[in-house]
């Protein structure tokens, strides 16, 4: 082939850019060995002065033998980790539409000020007198939260989402004890919601019922209002839904749920649609938890960290885990431990982990949330619901949106399969075949209440002309599917670093870490 | 709004395709008496320069550990990270995408996370890691639930010298899940425990040799959990893996993450391959593509809650990602050498710094063994001293109250800790500082 130049434009064995290396790298896509794989004895990327000590302390437990850890210097190091991430789908390469995990621009001024010697390089048990920054950092995040929730508590430590379920229904069964109630033992939870939420109602030893879903892809109010009784101490609720959709019942459930006795728990992971325009609190939630790396946009960073501040309800504040900030004569002041809790008329039902929680994630939700201000953030959430209904008004005739005739959507799109029916195509081809096409694929197969789910969160930092692009891509896709022509998915991706991987291989004889070839050989 | 790409002309074209009214008539499913008709009672929009102002004077009221002499441990140890780890996790490609759910466009993230798995297996003693947990705290917490599980038995013994928070957090934790929690040493161990929870080095900063402990463990059926909460001692120290553990919990924020005032930092997590189906956590591991080419993938998913729900092993989601690429990046760097001179590093200035502080009158050395952190009986309360040399500039270590505040023996109890960072002269200052408030 030849270009309009002249110039030849393909390898004289291609045809489908297969053309093997002589080094087995395929230009910027390069091969990269396990660092264990490379360096030599001897060699660091680190200078260090030499120990003077002749005598140890450590009570003739010095460590013997090889660690096993490889030595390279720093510009090897470097090369290593820099070809590793040309690996990597990023937001800053383009649109990343997980549904329910809200990739969305991250800005680097939050990176910047996270990094300040004054929030980075601060000790969790410094006296107090030197760090009333960060206590007064934490506060006026925490009056942020409460005011964006109109909520009167919030518990800042818990370390991610689940985290702060986990917190969530912890003080839920200290305000049932305390009452007497330790009788609830149930939580109901809908059948579309996150894993993590019957995952973490059976950690705390709560048994978990489900709520079906309505043909409008909500709650069935009918049948949660009977499965309400003196056993239930709390329902878990995602609003918006992991259908995208606003549960429009909210009050009433709420009515119902507190009528019984119950607490009504809320899980936050979709409070990036609604803040600025509905406080959860007007809706008779009493604890949710707030994913600081979704709605305030700190990163993701390949699956964490996290950060999951949990609001609460007058009710349920009382109960929220140490450590408490305080405001006293001194400034402000860190409460740890039950005791002087007591003396601030609070009962935590304990701790959830170690120090305070996520100072760096604090720093950069504040930063996101001092750019944005009260004007932005409301934008935020009417932009990413622009987005998302734009996405599904364009696609849902070309493919199949179960609930597009119930009304608009939040801040995602949910598409099932019905549309590949008899093709032999799948939710994962149009998956896979998206990656050739230089898109992260959408959430497959989730929510689990339609079939063959895809779910399409934009968010509200993509410009009309990126989803303008994506969905003529994933429209075309479509199209090809229904017309029975399977070249693009068979196979798929042909265009990234690796082809379709075995998982069950993986999953049915597990190697979890590399292993000298010598030890590995006599393993077997 | 300079996040936000969208402009009136977009909004409106796209609002026509929708075909809805305005972005308020996309609310319509929302109660109207819950519908804010206003904005929020909080400030507007601001831009980068007014921000990093607002900030920055947050910050300037902060006493960072690097401007002054610093001896603060207790969990979260203040080491030196090469310029290159910050450097390389901040790439777009680390920073910005998310859990590998598309192993074919994720491999830098499944790899080094391979990676790191193995670093932790082999700095632990043990045959596999996790792909981490949110901290050591947490993880010990996830240790002890994993224990009650491989045992079938609900009781757990955790050594008093265990961190005092990490006991809050573990109890917290176990006790909703209907455990046992009992504080005492291997005398409280019977054939109904799950598993005896052992700090080393310690919560004082003593190091011992914990095969005894397992021993006494085993023969009663219970599992041995070991907690490291300073990563770097086992560049020095007999690893827990070689001293007959089960389950190592560990905090590894030492290598490649700052102090963060507590978070986010990164939990180590490493067992026996016979337990590996029992572990909580993302575990990642190796493959083959449809071409035979190595490749790596998120595995044992069905231990997880996305699959599992109600019977996963654990509700997490998230780890630390990033934190554990600090953390691999770090360790990449130092190498076997550069690590176990890191470890030498630590353990030689703090001999320098314990031998001059008991020479202070009115400070007695408190631990005989030790790796990078000791303790001092002072003549006199520990928290006011504490409080008053901050005031003179200098954060002298943690008062041992301020973690056991019901422990009366704990009031004159200092807990100090040298790392490579504390030079000679930070050491002379606190030397001076404790000799004038004792005097």
């Amino acid at each position: 082939m030849m270009n309009k130049q002249g110039r030849p434009t393909t390898g004289a064995a291609t045809g489908n850019g297969e053309l093997a290396t002589i080094s087995g790298h395929r230009g910027l896509d390069r091969e990269v060995k396990l660092i264990f794989e490379t360096g030599r004895p001897g060699a660091s990327g680190v200078d260090l002065p030499e120990p003077e000590l002749k005598h140890d302390r450590l009570g003739g437990l010095r460590r013997r033998g090889q660690i096993g850890l490889p030595g390279l210097s720093e510009p090897e190091v470097v090369r290593h980790f820099v070809r590793l991430s040309r690996k990597n789908y990023a937001i800053d390469y383009g649109i990343y539409p997980l549904g329910s995990c809200t990739m969305k621009h991250n800005p680097r001024l939050n990176e910047k000020m996270a990094r300040l010697p004054g929030f980075a390089d601060i000790h969790p048990l410094q006296p107090s007198s030197t760090i009333q920054g960060a206590l007064s950092l934490i506060d006026h995040l925490a009056h942020w939260l409460k005011l964006l929730t109109n909520m009167p508590a919030v518990a800042m430590s818990p370390k991610a989402g689940a985290h702060g379920e986990l917190c969530g229904l912890m003080t839920i069964k200290a305000a049932h004890e305390a009452q007497g109630h330790a009788h609830r033992t149930v939580v109901l939870v809908p059948e579309s919601a996150h894993g993590t939420n019957p995952a973490t109602a059976a950690l705390v030893g709560y048994t978990v019922e489900e709520v079906p879903a309505n043909e409008r892809g909500r709650v069935d109010v009918a049948v949660l209002k009977s499965k309400l009784g003196p056993n239930v101490a709390a329902i878990m609720l995602t609003n918006p839904n992991t259908c995208g959709l606003f549960e429009n019942d909210m009050i009433e459930i709420a009515d119902a749920v507190h009528k019984a006795g119950a607490y009504f728990y809320c899980d936050g992971a979709n409070f990036n649609a609604i803040v600025g325009r509905v406080r959860p609190g007007d809706l008779g939630i009493d604890a949710m938890h707030i994913n600081l790396h979704k709605t305030f946009s700190t990163p993701h960073g390949g699956g964490g960290p996290g950060a999951g501040p949990v609001v609460l309800s007058a009710a349920l504040a009382p109960f929220a885990p140490v450590p408490l900030i305080v405001h006293g004569p001194n400034g402000f002041e860190l409460i740890e431990d039950d005791a002087a809790a007591k003396a601030h008329d609070a009962k935590p039902f304990g701790r959830m982990c170690a120090f305070h929680g996520q100072m760096g994630m604090f720093t950069r939700a504040m930063a996101y949330m001092l750019s944005h201000g009260a004007d932005g953030l409301a934008q935020v959430s009417g932009d990413a619901v622009v987005n998302a209904n734009y996405v599904l008004a364009s696609l849902k005739d070309v493919m199949s949106a179960p609930f597009a005739a119930s009304g608009p959507c939040m801040h995602e799109a949910l598409f099932d399969d019905s549309f590949l029916k008899d093709t032999g195509v799948t939710t994962l081809d149009i998956s896979k075949a998206l990656i050739d096409e230089g898109y992260h694929p959408m959430t497959m197969y989730f929510p689990l209440v339609v079939h063959g789910a895809m779910l399409i969160e934009p968010t509200e930092t993509e410009s009309k002309h990126a989803l303008d692009e994506f969905i003529h891509v994933l429209s075309e896709l479509a199209k090809e599917a229904k017309g029975n022509d399977k070249r693009r998915f068979e196979g798929a991706p042909h265009f990234a670093p690796r082809r379709r991987l075995d998982e069950t291989a993986a999953a049915r004889k597990p190697v979890l870490r590399w292993t000298p070839p010598a030890k590995a050989q006599a393993a077997e | 709004m300079r996040y936000l790409p969208l402009t009136n002309a977009d909004r409106n074209a796209m609002l026509g395709v929708i075909g809805a009214k305005s972005v308020d008539d996309l609310f319509r499913d929302v109660p109207r008496e819950a519908y804010l008709t206003t904005l929020v009672d909080l400030p507007m929009h601001a831009g980068e320069l007014e921000v990093e102002r607002q900030m920055a004077k947050l910050a300037a009221r902060n006493v960072a550990a690097g401007s002054v002499p610093f001896f603060c441990g207790a969990g979260a140890y203040r080491h030196h990270v090469p310029a290159s780890v910050d450097h390389l996790i901040q790439r777009s490609e680390f920073l910005t995408s998310y859990t590998p759910y598309q192993p074919e466009i994720a491999q830098g993230t499944l790899q080094y996370l391979f990676e790191f798995q193995t670093q932790v297996a082999m700095l632990t003693g043990m045959d596999v890691a996790n792909a981490s947990m949110y901290d050591g705290s947490t993880a010990t917490a996830e240790a002890v639930l994993m224990a009650s599980r491989v045992t079938n038995r609900k009781r757990i013994v955790l050594s008093t010298n265990l961190h005092p928070h990490y006991i809050e957090t573990v109890r917290t934790t176990a006790e909703a899940a209907g455990l046992t929690i009992v504080e005492g040493n291997e005398t409280a161990l019977d054939d109904k425990t799950a598993c005896f929870v052992v700090q080393n080095p310690d919560f004082t900063g003593a190091i011992r040799d914990i095969t005894p402990l397992s021993d006494a463990a085993h023969a009663k059926g219970a599992l041995l959990v070991a907690v490291v909460t300073e990563i770097v001692s086992l560049g020095a120290i007999t690893p827990p893996g070689e001293m007959g553990a089960d389950i190592v919990a560990a905090e590894g924020q030492s290598i490649g993450n700052s102090l963060n005032f507590g978070g986010p930092y990164v939990g180590l997590f490493a067992t026996r391959q016979k337990f590996v189906r029992q572990m909580p956590g993302r575990l990642c591991g190796e493959t083959v593509d449809a071409q035979g080419n190595r490749g790596f993938v998120l595995t044992l998913s069905t231990r997880e809650q996305h699959i599992r729900r109600e019977k996963a092993t654990s509700n997490i989601c998230t780890n630390s990602g990033l934190c554990c690429l600090a953390f691999t990046i770090h360790m990449a760097l130092l190498g076997e050498d550069g690590f176990r001179k890191l470890a030498a590093l630590n353990h030689d200035r703090a001999v320098q710094a314990a031998d001059k502080l008991a020479k202070v009158k009115g400070v007695e050395l408190m631990t005989p063994t030790f790796f990078n952190e000791f303790t001092l009986k002072l003549a006199k309360p520990a928290s006011p001293i504490v409080d008053q040399l901050a005031k003179d500039g200098i954060i002298a270590g943690v008062p041992v109250s301020r973690l056991k505040p019901h422990d009366r023996n704990a009031t004159n109890l200092l807990l100090v800790a040298v790392t490579e960072t504390t030079t000679p002269a930070d050491i002379d200052a606190l030397v001076a500082g404790l000799s004038k408030v004792l005097s």
